[in-house]
């Protein structure tokens, strides 16, 4: 399931670019490999984030995975209902289940980005 | 993954969308619906679980019991026929070489149940330490190992296996067990377990494993689960798991088992078996975030001196926050606090009781 509104990174992120906003998730791909999320580590609304870099951890029962920033911004908001509830993660890791939304430093170049496209064969080729 | 053993079940497990995974050498399914719910439904119903990696041995001959009494911590004294007793294999200096429970078959037949992981070592050791008439036989490879736990694992199992052999399991006690026929081979039916709720472990050829299995997962209240819920379940209950929270680095009594050596034989490890320089200690952490394993203990108040070492961590399904398991040294385990540091972050821990999770139905009367 990728859906084609959104961009993707190779660490299993995916960003929804809308006017002077990034939302910001992780993909169905992600949540699956980690299995049931029990805890979310979230940046604080004020903090800048920077391409590429560590940015927050999902925890599951069995393991724990770092988040990394698809672009580089101010974070505006958090989805505060992962606090109590990071299962919405699970059961909808491109809606409900939204981590962060961003105020870009700069216009998204979205070929800096993965396209639906370059994510599916990305899976393609981690599956195989 | 081709070098990894299967179980009996295994092509079962793959047909149902089980997520496998090595686990002391076998592939084994990790979980089916998801961990969470397969824990969820343990705690409130019943779930099957495929525990074949474990290993069997059978131990026979006229000075069995005084040959294993000198090799096993259990009290063999006092363990009764159809009985079965939880305890340690220790090596001289009383590390633990693996935990497991001694059945007693009959007047001079044991059998042993040891961790996966321990099979062949546990086995070449007892051969190694038996003496006197006993012969040993590892049954490992014949013997399927099905546990069903859940506070309605009485109503199923009565429903399904009870049906077809005409008889009711609401008499066996706990740790005491059955034995049995099932389509013409052994069967044993222990009230024993590792989630701490009512559960039965069955013991079965492995030639009926599948047969078995398909008999009573068919019972609507029946899911299966994998080792992922395995693991939650028996944390919350603080039972430890061996190679984490027991290993040949620690005691018994270091692991908070004194209380069980109180076999009167020889064994080996007696006496070292107490000594005590750390102490196994139960932590709840506030929050969803958890320690793992390998984390460091310190001390709180301002010293922040490292004085151990998480075990076991998770979030704690049934309780909703983070729970562990850390050997702390002894000087230093009976503070009320720590503080837990891992790769990502440090997090407060206070001291508990055990269980973690105070509502199981193990022990219930029926």
């Amino acid at each position: 399931m990728i859906p084609d509104d959104l961009l993707y990174t190779r660490t299993h992120e995916w960003v929804l670019v809308e006017d002077g906003t990034v939302t910001i998730g992780i993909t169905q791909f992600a949540q699956e490999q980690l299995g049931d999320i029990t805890y979310v580590e979230l940046p604080e609304p004020g903090d800048v984030i920077n391409t590429g870099e560590e940015m927050g951890t999902v925890e599951s029962v069995k393991a724990a995975s770092e988040l990394y920033a698809p672009v580089t911004g101010e974070v505006i908001e958090t989805n505060t209902e992962l606090e109590t509830a990071p299962e919405l993660v699970n059961e909808a890791p491109y809606g409900e289940g939204w981590l962060i939304k961003v105020r870009p430093a700069e216009d998204i170049d979205p070929e800096e980005l993965l396209s639906p496209a370059e994510y599916h064969e990305l899976l393609d080729t981690q599956a195989h | 993954m081709s070098d990894l053993f299967k179980t009996p079940l295994h092509s079962w497990h793959l047909a149902q969308g089980a997520k496998t995974a090595p686990f002391a050498g076998w592939d084994m399914p990790i979980q089916y619906a998801g961990i969470l719910a397969e824990h969820k439904h343990t705690r409130e119903a019943a779930s099957l679980f495929d525990i074949c990696h474990m290993g069997e041995f059978l131990v026979r001959g006229k000075d069995a019991r005084a040959a294993l009494s000198r090799i096993v911590t259990h009290n063999l004294d006092t363990l009764a026929p159809l009985k079965c007793r939880y305890g340690f294999l220790l090596n001289p200096e009383g590390g633990v070489l693996d935990d497991l429970i001694v059945y007693r078959l009959a007047e001079e037949e044991y059998m042993l149940v040891v961790n996966g992981a321990c099979t062949a070592s546990d086995f070449a050791w007892i051969a190694d330490h038996l003496q006197g008439e006993a012969a040993m036989e590892n049954v490992s490879d014949v013997t399927a190992k099905i546990d069903l736990q859940g506070p309605k694992s009485l109503d199923a199992l009565d429903a399904t296996l009870g049906k077809v052999l005409g008889r009711s399991f609401r008499d066996l006690k706990y740790f005491n067990f059955l034995r049995l026929s099932f389509e013409g081979a052994p069967l044993i039916v222990s009230r024993t377990g590792y989630t701490g709720e009512l559960g039965y472990e069955l013991y079965v050829a492995a030639a009926k494993a599948v047969e078995l299995w398909e008999l009573v997962v068919a019972d609507a209240r029946v899911e299966p689960a994998g080792l992922g819920a395995r693991d939650t379940l028996r944390l919350e209950m603080g039972l430890p798991l061996y190679g984490q929270d027991l290993d040949t680095a620690h005691t018994p009594a270091e692991a908070g088992y004194e209380p069980l050596l109180s076999s009167p034989a020889d064994y080996v490890g007696k006496g070292a078996d107490r000594a005590v320089r750390e102490r196994l200690v139960a932590l709840t952490v506030e929050g969803r975030r958890s320690p793992r394993h390998g984390d460091a203990v310190l001390a709180a108040g301002g010293s922040g001196e490292s004085v151990g070492v998480v075990t076991s961590g998770s979030f704690a399904p049934s309780l909703g926050h983070a729970v562990a398991l850390a050997y702390v040294r002894a000087d230093a385990s009976e503070a009320a606090s720590f503080l837990v540091k891992g790769a990502r972050a440090e997090l407060g821990a206070v001291r508990a009781d055990l269980p973690f999770y105070k509502e199981g139905t193990a022990r219930i009367k029926l």
